[in-house]
């Protein structure tokens, strides 16, 4: 037996709409379930992981917090979706970014100058940049594929941060921990309102969102990105160039997951240590798909995958299940999202072949 | 309620008021058809009238609104093509459904049932494609076949699944007439073994000449039904358009200007494999001129655009110039700026983007060119969406062409319609120099006098016109100076009255000594 995907003649835009949702809906129910087979009451578990986290202001910031990063390095990513670049490699950019940003306070401790944040936060860009300049490069000169080449460089960030902290950039007073020294109150970033944690970190996020979505849907330079994911030879004839398109859209999300990573530790953490995210550019990718890979769809998305981990940390405390469960629901939600497109896409048949040459000769 | 004209017998396939609507926009309105068993079956009809909405239904690709299909006598339902395949209905699209990637036999196997091996698929496709004439490799890269060629693996894919009815949607638009003939030879056997055809075509002479019984289409309705033997090209192209098909008033006349647009000693070699390399190709166009280029297809007819539009710019700047000016190692870009303006032979994905609005595609040819109307905003390049949209609505007001709604997606208009857009998307800035790679591929009578007499009067205001073509009809209509393409080389140009197609068709033979012998002289 085979399964077969059939292309839909008439997809619904109504449920094309509506499928993020659907697939919110599909996460909850599919969660609940989950919560009920280890023995948790559902309805109290999803409260706590839905609900609560709401309704206090001390985890909206920590949504806050956390939703910064997923949506700045999300709006990247999806200029390089929409343009036909599979950057899967974010969550290395935003570990090169961090490092980067943080030659200042770390290497140049000493010097104390307004210039101190300014210049990480382009540090950082830049770091971040660089590093998605590698696949870019090699996608354009060498036709390799991005895809891999961008994820393999993660873990290559991850272990090239494990190294710097524990030798040449720890800390001579940290007794030892695997940290760098603790960044210089001007290399924090500043918080956003007074009531909390919540810093600048946001607004950048919500501000480069914003200013992908004006630019999709208003400029050339949008239309050049929509043009050349849909047809390059389309986009050669419009006189654009798909090799020029690689590079604008990996530097560009790279330095984005940068910014995002010099802001997390300049914001949050406010020194390095070996582990930095808890996987932000991988959900990213999540967030990048929930918001249909539009820029204000992905603040939405941002906040919502944010609480998720807040969520998740919440249910760990009170009903004291795994830390796991966060990667379980985002994992869920992925998967909704895709197949809730998919269905909407095309139909399923399953196609019960014949036996090869064994049945036919049976039958006659 | 049985049909009166039909032949006597029952009919293989039966159609009663079968409607599609898309919104509120009937494409197909109350449609009724009978197919008898061995019959060839003209549906004809003018850009945008419904044909390929009706036979897509026909083959389980759109779902009808209201209606019903009767496949030799009973009701059916025909959910998908895989449906219409195991009842015996193949079919060959206006537009070709196939994966550039893989190869002949590989596009071919995907249609099959699984469980058949590769290497059988292609002893058997090229088992019919050589008892059918159609010559095919099944090894070839899909990606590296020229139009006419991809439509063999089309035809050689519904052959493959023994059909019973096969229907062919303008089949003959990007054949040559010999290639068509040898179409035209296959129907023949088909119907001799007791098939039927269902077949859409533009070109009147060849519906005369091949088929039993003619339907007519007007607006998603049938107008008529007729013997095409009965009648003539004129009296069926009136039943379709419902007026006179204007003719096209030829060049004759035009007053010679500079040239305009010129090739010097162009050669590229095959980007691809199985691309054709251009060699020592020269060419000059004058204001006032339309050079047509005839030759059979894949001939290099693809090659010589890109390197004229600058799609693939070559490194030697001397080997084209654009209104006196060098312009080889250019892009396509500079070259719109230079006042050249292109139309490709392909239209979705290469011409326009089938899933953008028209007005998009309005902005994807003229983006710099008309950088001054449509965008503001500086570095920031904002599209002026409004003024854009007035620019396409006066093209298709100015082009006549036929859509459902105000800014459709460009995918949804008809191939004929659409062609007419991206021929006005052009016309409308009024290039000095044009260059057009089959300008009405799939376009009904009506219009195509409409774009040619189009590409005649923009010569006549003094641009330069490069038309290239495998209808000599339309060659004949258009040009005032005429060359072959063949393999790779062009001839030298002659004056459209000193050529007739029998003179055209020895330069496609007999030239290459020629123009070698002129190169050793040149030299
Ligand atoms: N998916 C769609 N959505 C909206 N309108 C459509 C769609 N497909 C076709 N139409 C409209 O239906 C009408 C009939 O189109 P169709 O493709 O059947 O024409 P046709 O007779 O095959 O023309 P041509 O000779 O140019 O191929 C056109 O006006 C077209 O714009
Ligand atoms: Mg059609």
């Amino acid at each position: 037996m085979r399964i077969e995907l059939e292309k839909r003649a008439n997809p619904s835009t109504l449920y094309s709409i509506l499928s993020p949702f659907l697939a919110l809906g599909l996460t909850v129910i599919a969660g609940g379930i989950m919560f009920a087979l280890i023995g948790k009451d559902p309805v109290s578990a999803l409260y706590s992981f839905f609900i609560e986290p709401l309704l206090d202001i001390w985890s909206l910031h920590e949504i806050a917090i956390k939703a910064a990063p997923l949506i700045l390095i999300g709006a990247g990513l999806s200029i390089c979706y929409r343009s036909n670049n599979w950057n899967i490699g974010a969550e290395g950019q935003f570990i090169m970014g961090a490092i980067a940003g943080a030659i200042v306070p770390v290497v140049f401790h000493d010097w104390h100058s307004p210039l101190v944040l300014p210049l990480m936060l382009v540090f950082g860009m830049i770091g971040g940049a660089l590093y998605a300049a590698i696949p870019a490069f090699l996608k354009a000169h060498m036709n390799t594929n991005e895809i891999l080449t961008s994820l393999m460089l993660v873990y290559i960030a991850q272990l090239f941060l494990d190294w710097l902290v524990r030798g040449p950039w720890r800390s001579p007073d940290a007794y030892n921990f695997p940290v760098t020294r603790d960044f210089a109150p001007e290399a924090i970033l500043p918080e956003l309102i007074a009531s909390g944690r919540a810093n600048l970190g946001f607004a950048f996020a919500v501000l480069a969102a914003v200013g992908l979505w004006l630019m999709m849907r208003y400029t050339l330079k949008g239309f050049e990105i929509t043009v050349l994911g849909q047809s390059e030879r389309a986009g050669r004839f419009a006189g654009f160039s798909s090799k020029r398109m690689i590079w604008f859209s990996m530097l560009l999300s790279g330095a984005l997951a940068g910014l995002a990573g010099i802001s997390e530790v300049s914001g949050t953490i406010g020194k390095l240590q070996p582990i930095i995210s808890p996987g932000y550019g991988f959900t990213a990718i999540i967030v990048a798909f929930l918001g249909r890979l539009n820029p204000l769809g992905i603040i939405a998305a941002g906040l919502f995958l944010a609480l998720t981990y807040v969520g998740g940390e919440a249910v760990q405390l009170t009903l004291s299940v795994s830390d796991k469960v966060t990667r379980v629901f985002q994992g869920l939600l992925l998967f909704f999202v895709l197949s809730c497109d998919t269905l909407i896409q095309y139909k399923i048949r399953l196609v019960f072949s014949r036996i090869g040459q064994s049945s036919e000769g049976g039958a006659h | 309620m049985s049909a009166v004209g039909a032949s006597g017998g029952s009919p293989l396939l039966a159609v009663r008021s079968l409607t599609k609507l898309f919104g509120s926009f009937a494409a197909c309105n109350a449609i009724d058809l009978d197919i008898q068993p061995g019959e060839i079956h003209a549906l004809l009809g003018e850009n945008g009238a419904g044909k390929s909405t009706l036979v897509k239904m026909l083959f389980g690709v759109l779902a009808p609104t209201s209606g019903q299909i009767l496949w030799k006598g009973e009701p059916v339902r025909i959910p998908s093509p895989g449906a219409a395949r195991r009842l015996g209905i193949g079919m060959v699209f206006q537009h070709f459904s196939l994966f550039e990637a893989l190869t002949v036999a590989e596009n071919i196997a995907l249609s099959l049932s699984p469980g058949i091996s590769l290497s059988k698929v292609a002893e058997e496709a090229s088992r019919l494609s050589h008892l059918y004439g159609l010559p095919l490799d099944p090894k070839a890269h899909v990606a590296d076949l020229s139009v006419g060629e991809r439509q063999r693996i089309e035809i050689v894919r519904a052959l493959l699944q023994n059909p019973e009815l096969i229907i062919l949607d303008e089949p003959t638009s990007v054949l040559t007439p010999q290639e068509a003939d040898r179409l035209f030879e296959t129907l023949a056997k088909l119907k001799a073994e007791g098939r039927s055809v269902l077949y859409i075509s533009h070109r009147l002479e060849e519906v005369q000449r091949i088929c039993d019984r003619a339907t007519v289409l007007r607006h998603g309705k049938v107008t008529g039904a007729c013997d095409p033997r009965q009648e003539t090209p004129a009296s069926l192209a009136r039943m379709m358009v419902g007026s006179d098909v204007a003719s096209v008033s030829a060049a004759g006349t035009n007053t010679k200007g500079d040239v305009l647009l010129e090739a010097r000693h162009l050669s590229v070699p095959a980007r691809t494999p199985f691309a054709v390399a251009l060699k020592n190709v020269c060419l000059k166009v004058r204001g006032g001129e339309v050079l047509a280029i005839a030759g059979v297809a894949g001939n290099g007819q693809g090659e010589l655009f890109d390197a004229l539009s600058g799609e693939y710019p070559v490194p030697d700047a001397g080997a084209v110039s654009i209104r006196g000016k060098a312009a080889g190692n250019l892009g396509i870009t500079a070259r719109r700026l230079m006042g050249a303006g292109f139309v490709p032979e392909e239209r979705h994905g290469h011409a326009a983007v089938p899933a953008l609005p028209l007005s998009d595609n309005l902005v994807l040819a003229r983006n710099q060119s008309d950088r001054k109307t449509f965008l503001a905003g500086g570095v920031l390049g904002v599209i002026r969406h409004a003024v854009v949209r007035i620019a396409s609505k006066r093209i298709s007001e100015t082009m006549d062409v036929r859509k459902s709604g105000e800014n459709p997606a460009a995918g949804s208009l008809s191939g004929g319609n659409l062609q007419k857009y991206i021929v006005g998307r052009e016309l409308d800035r009024q290039p000095a120099v044009l260059i057009v790679n089959q300008p009405t591929w799939g376009v009904d009578a009506g219009a195509a006098s409409r774009i040619r007499q189009a590409l005649v009067d923009l010569a006549k205001a003094g641009s330069a016109v490069l038309v290239i073509s495998q209808d000599l009809d339309e060659i004949f209509e258009v040009a005032t100076e005429i060359a072959v393409i063949s393999e790779g080389r062009l001839s030298d140009a002659y004056p459209a009255h000193e050529l007739t197609r029998e003179k055209i068709g020895l330069l496609m033979g007999g030239m290459y000594g020629k123009t070698e012998g002129e190169v050793a002289h040149a030299h």
